[in-house]
Order: C-alpha cells, then sequence, then structure tokens
C-alpha cells in the first residue's frame, strides 16, 4: 500500500542528483494536490509530468532541467505557500503549477509580483484565472471548465432528450466555471435548470445533500471530483439513487472510475464532457496511453491516464519543448522563452493546441458516455469530438463580457 | 428532572412546546404551506435523521474520549489518529478477509493494544503533569499522522458496506401523501440505522458497566478522587490502563464506521479531534450521557445547517460552542 508518488519524488530526486554534476542546471518548481480531497488527482498530475519526463527527455541544449516538487491541498493560500517555498528556498527559475481552479486564481495573481519568472499553468481551469486581468507570464496550455463542458448541453437536449434537470457541484470556481459552461449550452438549447446545489470542497457526508436531490427533473448534473466525488457516490448507491446522471470533467474520469469499492458503477451511462476520452481511437492518444501504462505498473496508476495526467503531460509538454526552441536561454528575464510559449502550437495527445492572446488554450473538447470494458473496469467513450473551443466558447467576446463571471447563480438559464 | 421543572419552570416549558413541535414536524403530514416556507419533509426528515446517524458516529469517537478525560484528566489530543488508524485497520481487514464485521473486532483490538501501549509508555510517566501530556499528545498526534501517510499514502479509503446492508429501507414515516390518497412513507440508507442502533447498544452497554459493575464502580470512585481510591487498595494502574485501552477502541470502531459511510483520508484525524472536542466541550467534560447529547446536538446542526442554510453551516457548530461555554461553560451535562 505505500503510494506510488513518495516512490516517484525520491526516485526522480535520486535519478537527479546522480546526473552530471558540472552541467548547468534550469530548475523548475511543480505543484500538485497531494493532500486532501484531490490527492488521487494530484498523484495522476504527477505521473502524467513523469510520462512528458520519459517521453521528451530532460536535455535542453547543455543544460539539464531538474523539477522539484511540492504539495498542495486545492486551497488558494496552500498553492501560494507551495510556491513561495519553490521560489525562496529552492531558487526555481520556471513553475509548472497549480492544479486546482481556486489554487490557479491564487497563483496567478503571484505571478503577477514576480514578473521575472514564468509561470505555467499545471491544470487548473478556472475561467477566471486567464479571463480576468491575466498575468503577462502565466500561461495556460489546458482548457477551462467551461471550454471542458462544450458539446454537453445539447447532446443532453438534443440526443438524450432531457428537457429539465439540477446540478450538485463543488463550491469553488472551477465548478462554477463547469457550470457556466453547461448552463449556457443546456438553457441555450431550450433546456431548464431546476436547481443548483453548492456543496464545500471536502464534504464527507452527503445524505441531506442526496435527500434534497429534486425527484421531477429528467438528469442530475454532478460536478464534484476526488475524494467527494467516491464519497457522494457511495452514499447515493446506501440511498438507492436511480436518477440518469450527467458528470463534470473530474467527475467522469479515471480519479473516479477506477475508484476501489462498487459506488462508481451508478456512473454506467452517464454522460460527460471532458478534455480527453479514454477510447479515443487517434494514434496520438494511443500512444500517450501507451507511454503512461507503461511507465508504471498496474497497480500504481490507473487503467487509463486521467485529465490531470494530460494535463501535467501537455503542460510539461510546452515547457520542454519551448525551452528546446530557444535552446534554454532565460537571460533577460525570460523573454526569449516566454515568446517561444506564446506561439508554440502543440500536438499534444488530446488534440492540437494553441494559445490565444490571453496566453489560454484554444483546443479539442469530448462528449463522452461511460461504458463498462466487460472486465469491470469503466472507460469514457467518445460520442463527439469539438475540435477549436476557445475561451469565449464562440460567443462574440462582447457578448460573452455581458454574461458575467461564473458563480453559483452565474449564468443565468436563458439563451444570451 | 423534576427538581428542573420547579426551578426554571419557563424553560421547562419552552423545552416541552420545543419538543412537542418536533414531534409535530417529525409525524404529521404537512400542510402545503410549510412545504412553500421550508421545502419537503422528506429533506427535513432525512437531515434530522441524518444528524442523529451522524451523532451516532461523533458519539463513538467522543465517547472514548470524555471517558479517558474523565478518570485520567488526560486530554487526549491523539485521539483523531487513534480514529484514524482504526479506519485503517478496518480497511484492511475488510479488504483481506471480505468480513466487515471483523474488521470491526480487530480494529478494536488493535487500537485498544495501541492505548495500552500509550498509557503505559507515555502517560503514566507524566502522571498528573496535565499540560505536559497534553504537549505529549499533541507531537504523537504529528508523528501517527506522518507514519499513516508514509503507510497508507494520501489516498482516500473506503470500507466495502456488506451486501445486505446496501439500499434503503422504508420506515413507517409519512413523507407526503399522494393525491390519489395514498401515504408516501420515507426511504432511508440501511447501513445508517444500523450503525445508529449499533451505537445506542454501546452507549447503553458502557452505562450499565459503569453504573452496575464493580469495574465501572471503581472507575465512578476514580473519577471523584483518584488519590481516595488508590488508597483503598484499588490496582488504580490497571483501572486506567483498562479504561485507556476501551476509549481507544471505541475510537478504532468509530474509524471503521467512518469509513464505511464517509472515507477515510489524512486530515480526518484532526477533523475528528476537533469534533470530539466541540462534542465533549457542548455535553460536558468526563460525562458520557454529556457525550451523547452533545453529539446528537453537533450532528443535527451540521447537517440541518448543510440543507437549511448550507453558505454558514460550518459556523453553526462552532456557535454552539460558543454559546455553551458562555452560558454554562462546564458543558450541558456536566455534574461539577
Amino acid at each position: 500500500m505505500f503510494r506510488s508518488c513518495a516512490g516517484l519524488v525520491a526516485l526522480s530526486t535520486l535519478l537527479l542528483s546522480s546526473a552530471a554534476i558540472a552541467q548547468e542546471k534550469i530548475k523548475v518548481g511543480v505543484t500538485a494536490t497531494l493532500e486532501g480531497t484531490y490527492t488521487v488527482l494530484g498523484e495522476d498530475g504527477i505521473r502524467g509530468h513523469q510520462t512528458a519526463i520519459n517521453t521528451f527527455g530532460k536535455k535542453v541544449g547543455d543544460k539539464e532541467l531538474e523539477f522539484i516538487i511540492a504539495s498542495t491541498d486545492a486551497t488558494p493560500d496552500s498553492a501560494v505557500r507551495a510556491v513561495r517555498k519553490l521560489i525562496e528556498q529552492d531558487k526555481v527559475q520556471i513553475l509548472l503549477s497549480p492544479l486546482s481552479g481556486d489554487e490557479g486564481i491564487a497563483v496567478k495573481n503571484f505571478a503577477k509580483t514576480r514578473p521575472e519568472l514564468t509561470f505555467i499553468n499545471a491544470a487548473s481551469g478556472a475561467q477566471e484565472t486567464t479571463y480576468v486581468d491575466p498575468s503577462p507570464n502565466f500561461f495556460r496550455y489546458n482548457m477551462d471548465g467551461a471550454q471542458w463542458q462544450v458539446g454537453l448541453g445539447k447532446y443532453a437536449y438534443e440526443t438524450k432528450g432531457y428537457r429539465k434537470i439540477a446540478t450538485v457541484g463543488e463550491d469553488y470556481s472551477f465548478i462554477y466555471t463547469q457550470v457556466f459552461g453547461l448552463v449556457l449550452e443546456f438553457c441555450g438549447a431550450g433546456g431548464q435548470i431546476t436547481n443548483r446545489q453548492w456543496v464545500p470542497l471536502g464534504t464527507k457526508d452527503f445524505a441531506s445533500v442526496i435527500a434534497a436531490l429534486p425527484d421531477d427533473v429528467d438528469a442530475i448534473y454532478l460536478g464534484l471530483g476526488g475524494a467527494d466525488a467516491v464519497n457522494f457516490l457511495n452514499q447515493y448507491q446506501q440511498a438507492g439513487g436511480k436518477a440518469h446522471l450527467m458528470g463534470g470533467s473530474i467527475m467522469v474520469d479515471q480519479t473516479i472510475l477506477s475508484a476501489k469499492g462498487n459506488a462508481k458503477n451508478a456512473l454506467l451511462g452517464t454522460i460527460a464532457a471532458s478534455g480527453q476520452a479514454d477510447t479515443w481511437e487517434d494514434p496520438g492518444w494511443q500512444k500517450f496511453v501507451k507511454a503512461y501504462q507503461d511507465a508504471f505498473p498496474p497497480n500504481k496508476r490507473f487503467p487509463s491516464p486521467s485529465l490531470l495526467a494530460t494535463n501535467y503531460y501537455g503542460s510539461t509538454m510546452a515547457l520542454i519543448l519551448a525551452l528546446r526552441q530557444v535552446n534554454g536561454d532565460l537571460s533577460n528575464n525570460q523573454a526569449k522563452f516566454k515568446e517561444a510559449l506564446a506561439k508554440i502550437e502543440l500536438d499534444a495527445p488530446n488534440g492540437k493546441i494553441k494559445l490565444d492572446s490571453n496566453r489560454q488554450a484554444i483546443g479539442t473538447n469530448f462528449v463522452t458516455e461511460v461504458v463498462d470494458d466487460g472486465k469491470g473496469a469503466l472507460f469514457s467513450k467518445v460520442v463527439k469530438v469539438i475540435p477549436n473551443v476557445n475561451q469565449t466558447l464562440g460567443y462574440d467576446p462582447a457578448v460573452f463580457s455581458k454574461i458575467g463571471l461564473p458563480s453559483r447563480t452565474v449564468p443565468e438559464c436563458k439563451k444570451y | 428532572m423534576t427538581r428542573f421543572i420547579e426551578r426554571h419552570p419557563a424553560w421547562a416549558l419552552i423545552a416541552l412546546i420545543a419538543v412537542a413541535l418536533l414531534l409535530w414536524l417529525i409525524l404529521a403530514v404537512w400542510p402545503p404551506g410549510l412545504e412553500e416556507a421550508i421545502g419537503r419533509k422528506r429533506v427535513f426528515l432525512n437531515a434530522v435523521l441524518n444528524g442523529i446517524t451522524l451523532g451516532a458516529l461523533y458519539f463513538l469517537v467522543a465517547s472514548g474520549f470524555t471517558l479517558i478525560f474523565g478518570l485520567m484528566r488526560n486530554v487526549n489530543l491523539a485521539h483523531g489518529s487513534l480514529y484514524l488508524f482504526g479506519g485503517y485497520v478496518g480497511y484492511a481487514i475488510s479488504v483481506w478477509t471480505g468480513s466487515w464485521i471483523l474488521g470491526f473486532i480487530i480494529a478494536f483490538v488493535a487500537v485498544a493494544l495501541v492505548g495500552i501501549v500509550l498509557q503505559i509508555a507515555v502517560f503514566r510517566r507524566m502522571e498528573g503533569q496535565d499540560l505536559r501530556q497534553t504537549m505529549v499528545t499533541i507531537g504523537l498526534s504529528i508523528v501517527f499522522a506522518d507514519l499513516m501517510l508514509w503507510a497508507f499514502g494520501g489516498d482516500f479509503y473506503q470500507i466495502q458496506t456488506p451486501s445486505w446492508l446496501i439500499g434503503p429501507v422504508e420506515l413507517p414515516l409519512v413523507t407526503a401523501v399522494k393525491s390519489s390518497g395514498e401515504a408516501v412513507y420515507l426511504r432511508y440508507p440501511l447501513v445508517r440505522l444500523v450503525i445508529f442502533v449499533a451505537a445506542i447498544v454501546i452507549g447503553i452497554v458502557m452505562w450499565l458497566a459503569l453504573n452496575r459493575t464493580r469495574v465501572g464502580m471503581m472507575v465512578r470512585a476514580g473519577v471523584d478522587d483518584r488519590d481516595m481510591l488508590a488508597a483503598t487498595g484499588v490496582p488504580i494502574q490497571l483501572v486506567f490502563v483498562a479504561v485507556f485501552a476501551l476509549g481507544a477502541g471505541l475510537a478504532g470502531i468509530a474509524g471503521v464506521v467512518g469509513g464505511t459511510f464517509q472515507s477515510i483520508s489524512p486530515g480526518e484525524d484532526t477533523r475528528f479531534l476537533l469534533a470530539s472536542l466541540v462534542v465533549v466541550i457542548v455535553g460536558g467534560m468526563g460525562s458520557i450521557p454529556g457525550a451523547a447529547l452533545g453529539a446528537v446536538i453537533i450532528g443535527l446542526a451540521e447537517q440541518l445547517g448543510s440543507v437549511y442554510i448550507p453558505t454558514y453551516a460550518i459556523v453553526v457548530t462552532f456557535l454552539i460552542m460558543v454559546l455553551v461555554l458562555a452560558l454554562r461553560p462546564q458543558g450541558l451535562l456536566a455534574r461539577r
């Protein structure tokens, strides 16, 4: 039961310390949620990060990359503390951080106080991070929570015939962003949202939340992740829940689909949308899945990489490739490196990624449905692939800015 | 009871009306106006039952805590770690043997053993030095937390509910009446009811053991005057060890319960330490009935709070604690 990540960290430090001493090093600080509700997500993120290092190597010209990992617990202050520690104690020059939504907003704000350094978002997906007052040295190569829901609302309304749904979500920026994306599309198609329930991150006892779910809806949308999602499903099953479910991007994800126990079976047939789909046929994706599977023994990883592994892979890939383009030149406040980062176009496992003027990813989104592979393992199967999803979700920027920022009650359920 | 009514007739009347109102809310079919004002009855009933069953879990943790404090005047701040350890042991055993019940037994024994070692190796050495003991337990809880993080990782574990306990049962409580006149009964998860009943049984057995047996007599005497009890020739150290083992074992059982209807992960230790501290402060340090009352109050406050005032739910329990500390600092049911 010894966890992989401790070993992983130990291994990577070991490898690093034995590497050529005389060589000049570029220090990169990495944060992941290795504590608290999102522990499993953080661990798999680090696996994705490691897979990228295996694939692309750590050499940049005549320099060697050194990665230092710090742990957070999904709260903004823990992320800023970890980032500060990496900068002040470990003297890192580049950051690959953070994982979770609220952390992202905090780290972006912190990034402004250190304009000479470069921050590459690892996996966080709150809209505000890059949409409101973006920081010139903060780059995000994954889409935000709203982009990750593109396609779901229409699919639920048109194909599944859901007309009225209710949502349950964790009470923080990333899930606000996810519900934002869902509501815009679902209500735009003519659907109705009867009820939005918000629960604190790290809720253990969902019994009352489950009791308060409305009966007269066609489906219930779940925007939960990590331990919260597993707790919810476990208690949902104990309470005998039978409604149709819809899932957010970290709800229908290997972090939940391969959890121990049988509560996850409640998710069979659930429709969801995310920046990836487990069973996508694309050769690039299949190659990444293979690399991930080969990098770790089966009991130390998920059957297939989670969204977090994919995001960490993508951001690590961007970091290494952009550094190679400038041959590891970090002079002049890393100006050349930042320029390369802004321009780079990634051929990521989950489709092509390029950045907009706010340094926010434009990428591919997937609508999926949960299926059983016949041996009891659950996977998300592709239903629809939507390329070129931008942060304003295809809306005219002026219209989009009038909708308001994602929150408990925004957007309203209407056609914008 | 009668004395309380004689001394505070007004308060007794208010309490009576509150109880009657609560019973009416639970038993009667709600008129439509009420449903419009505060939501459906099903939600309310569920929240009440959830509060009580959550209270049962809190009681299991807090009763050991308060027992140890009552006898040894030792605020064991490593109590949360014992809870978490019990949960991990229960998980490992139930995965290994496939038996849920066996998980309880072994978790009880294993955590009780840890308690015995703690009492003999640590607390006996600094008997009577309250502050030193408290500081040591804080240190120990940090060491335990890191050891468990090392052994079990940051992952969350969930103990499998046995298949005969999965799913809801219908309770004879009417939540609504359909237009056809047919009554709709409340459906509630069986596993929570079983755990609730088990907690009541444990509470009654503990009360009987304390009030009706020779050992219980010694423990009560020890709570009142430790030195005098020792002077009468009772092997007081043995009683201490036994009580510590029992208190720790109960925390272990609670860990398995917590792992079954919630989940266990790092951080749960401090959460449950905090919960049991609040429970015993509200109920009264050292009192078993106090722990039961406090646990139900805190459980209800958390669950009703999460339904009716979700934004401020976290504050409610602490508000209750502050109120109790302001009006009755010794706790609701404390004897002294």
